[in-house]
């Protein structure tokens, strides 16, 4: 048994410590948001956030988190009260098939958590981890940069206004 | 009795106060002749030379010489624009900037004449007469043929010009004072033209000049003494680059398949080779450059490092690759377990990166080196082309990983496929961690 602290709630969860937290996360505590793609930390479909940092979280094993803060998607917000990166994802229409969605939203909340005044290179860098098969880059590079002037800062240098 | 005794104190005081003043003067004399022994006079600045100063032939092969010399590592900062310099070099002395070698005439060199580039590389001199610091690899670069140095040149002056002043360097006190360089230089600088061997065939010698000096592989592979002065006495015995381990290229290589010029050439150009490992770290620029110039210099480079290493323990025996995987999990079981979710999705034998030909996990050096620094900074930082090129990749795992964690998957490796006998891993994790962030 291991204690897993997500969303702020402990959960005593029966799974081996080899287990990665994505399958701990979908098959066990029915948090759905982040996403199984490659299964080897190349696609970033399945980000979430440990201690404010992105992760890969099938990458994660659990023995890794116990002390450790997990936050997914649901954490961030609520359908009736969306957080600002998820409103912002939501005011640019950033998603397409959205598979990729909770994984961009995680890394993008990592990075403003860091800083809500980045560089266009720094978000850039810190986006380009999570890949987007539909090619709505731009949509999403839009939303991240709402969502930093929302949080009071923006973009240093942005490549194109937040309309 | 008294008086001869006052006399003679006073004697001694004043043959004291006069020793003391010629110490003095002797010392400002000294600093005063230094001073005048460090001085380089300034070369005048001209007017930036039209394109049409160069031959198309001299530009491209320029081109060629830049990316062999790996000029962008250090003058092109991430997400920075070409040879516009930024880039921060962490050191034991501080922090250096690679400064702008674009042809703006405000902040680049675009006033340099040819006169003050040839001086600048052979001899580490800056237009203005300033010393540059040995991060800059003159020592290496006096080995540069005439020509060759007239297409860098050609090549730089004919960028697209870039304004942009390198932030200020970081050193510790008093090493910001340049003239002490000419100290450094008379200690440890040795120029010297490339002379070729008779001894051996044109493509070692090729490949001898490419590297030892436009290439300066030795800056990285070499140990350096407590003045960052490279260890000429045990060239390519290995050294530290960024916070990698430059692993050696000399009979010490502790590769467990022989580097023949073959792998090596494949490994140089396309910065993965099936029998050993990924470039990572420093050298995946490297890589990445020499996939861009002539196949003959690539393999003359290749030709030459292979002979270095031709006298290497897996030259003569390439040992069956061990793995020792129930001993290790009983040995390391959180390490075990770690690995489990963490690695073995791409590094167990028969997953989809191991189908997909990537080195087996024992071949790589990393688990034979004396330290474990290289197999540390590949967990934490991974294996990654730059944003938007292609190359092998592996995710970073720096914020996945405690100092603890990483330690524990370490020690699990090593007893299930090293050679060597590290200690305290915990404490060579948090180092790592630290040291290469300038």
């Amino acid at each position: 048994m291991i204690d897993l602290n997500v969303n702020g709630r402990t959960h005593r969860v029966d799974a081996d410590a080899s287990t990665p937290l994505l399958y701990v996360l979908r098959d066990d505590l029915g948090l759905v948001a982040a996403k199984f793609g490659c299964g080897l930390g190349q696609c970033g479909a399945c980000t979430v956030l440990v201690d404010d940092q992105p992760v890969f979280s099938c990458l994660t094993p659990i023995a890794a988190l116990p002390g450790r803060v997990v936050t997914t998607v649901e954490g961030l917000g609520t359908v009736q009260h969306p957080g600002t990166v998820q409103k912002a994802f939501e005011i640019e229409q950033a998603a397409q098939c959205g598979y990729c969605i909770p994984g961009m939203i995680a890394r993008a909340e990592a990075l403003l958590r860091r800083t809500t005044t980045p560089s266009e290179n720094e978000m850039r860098a810190a986006m380009s981890p999570s890949l987007c098969r539909c090619g709505t880059h731009m949509r999403i590079l839009r939303a991240v940069r709402r969502a930093a002037k929302m949080r009071g800062g923006g973009v240093t240098d942005p490549s194109e206004p937040v309309a | 009795m008294r008086a001869p005794d006052r006399q003679d104190r006073t004697g001694t005081g004043f043959r004291r106060y006069r020793a003391v003043l010629v110490v003095v003067l002797v010392c400002v004399a000294l600093f005063a002749g230094f001073l005048v022994f460090a001085h380089r006079a300034a070369i005048a600045e001209q007017a930036p030379p039209p394109r049409t100063a160069f031959s198309q032939a001299e530009i491209a092969h320029g081109a060629t010489l830049a990316r062999i010399g790996n000029c962008t590592s250090c003058h092109t900062a991430a997400g920075g624009r070409p040879f516009a310099g930024g880039v921060p070099i962490a050191t034991q002395f501080g922090t250096l900037h690679g400064t702008n070698i674009t042809p703006d005439p405000a902040t680049g060199i675009g006033r340099w004449s040819e006169r003050a580039f040839v001086r600048a590389m052979r001899e580490g001199v800056a237009r203005d007469g300033n010393h540059l610091y040995p991060a800059f690899p003159y020592d290496h670069f006096s080995g540069i043929s005439d020509a060759d140095l007239r297409a860098l040149y050609a090549y730089l002056m004919t960028r697209t010009p870039v304004r942009a002043d390198a932030p200020a360097n970081r050193l510790i006190p008093p090493l910001g004072f340049r003239p002490l360089l000419a100290g450094w230089k008379l200690l440890f600088f040795r120029p010297a033209r490339f002379t070729p061997d008779p001894q051996h065939d044109a493509q070692w010698n090729r490949g001898a000049y490419l590297g030892e000096s436009l290439a300066h592989c030795s800056g990285c592979h070499s140990p350096r003494g407590a003045l960052g002065n490279e260890q000429r006495d045990h060239p390519y015995g290995g050294g530290w680059a960024e916070g990698w381990y430059a692993p050696p290229l000399d009979a010490s290589s502790p590769a467990v398949r022989a580097w023949t010029a073959e792998r090596l050439y494949t490994y140089l150009r396309t910065g993965l080779s099936t029998t050993h490992a990924a470039a990572a770290g420093p050298m995946g620029e490297v890589a990445r450059n020499l996939a861009q110039v002539p196949e003959a210099d690539v393999r003359a480079i290749a030709a030459y490092y292979a002979s270095g290493m031709a006298g290497a323990r897996a030259s003569h025996h390439e040992p069956p690759l061990a793995d020792r995987k129930p001993a290790a999990t009983k040995a390391e079981p959180e390490g075990a377990a770690l690995f489990a979710g963490a690695c073995a999705a791409c590094h167990e034998p028969g997953a989809p990166m191991m189908v997909a030909g990537r080195p087996p996990l024992p071949l790589g050096s990393q688990f034979h080196e004396d330290n474990p620094r290289d197999l540390i900074q590949t967990i934490l930082k991974g294996v990654s082309p730059p944003v938007g090129a292609k190359g092998p990749y592996m995710p970073a795992f720096d914020n996945t990983l405690s100092d603890r964690q990483i330690a524990r998957i370490v020690a699990y490796l090593q007893t299930r496929y090293g050679s060597t006998h590290w200690r305290d891993l915990e404490k060579a994790v948090a180092k790592a961690r630290k040291e290469g962030q300038p």
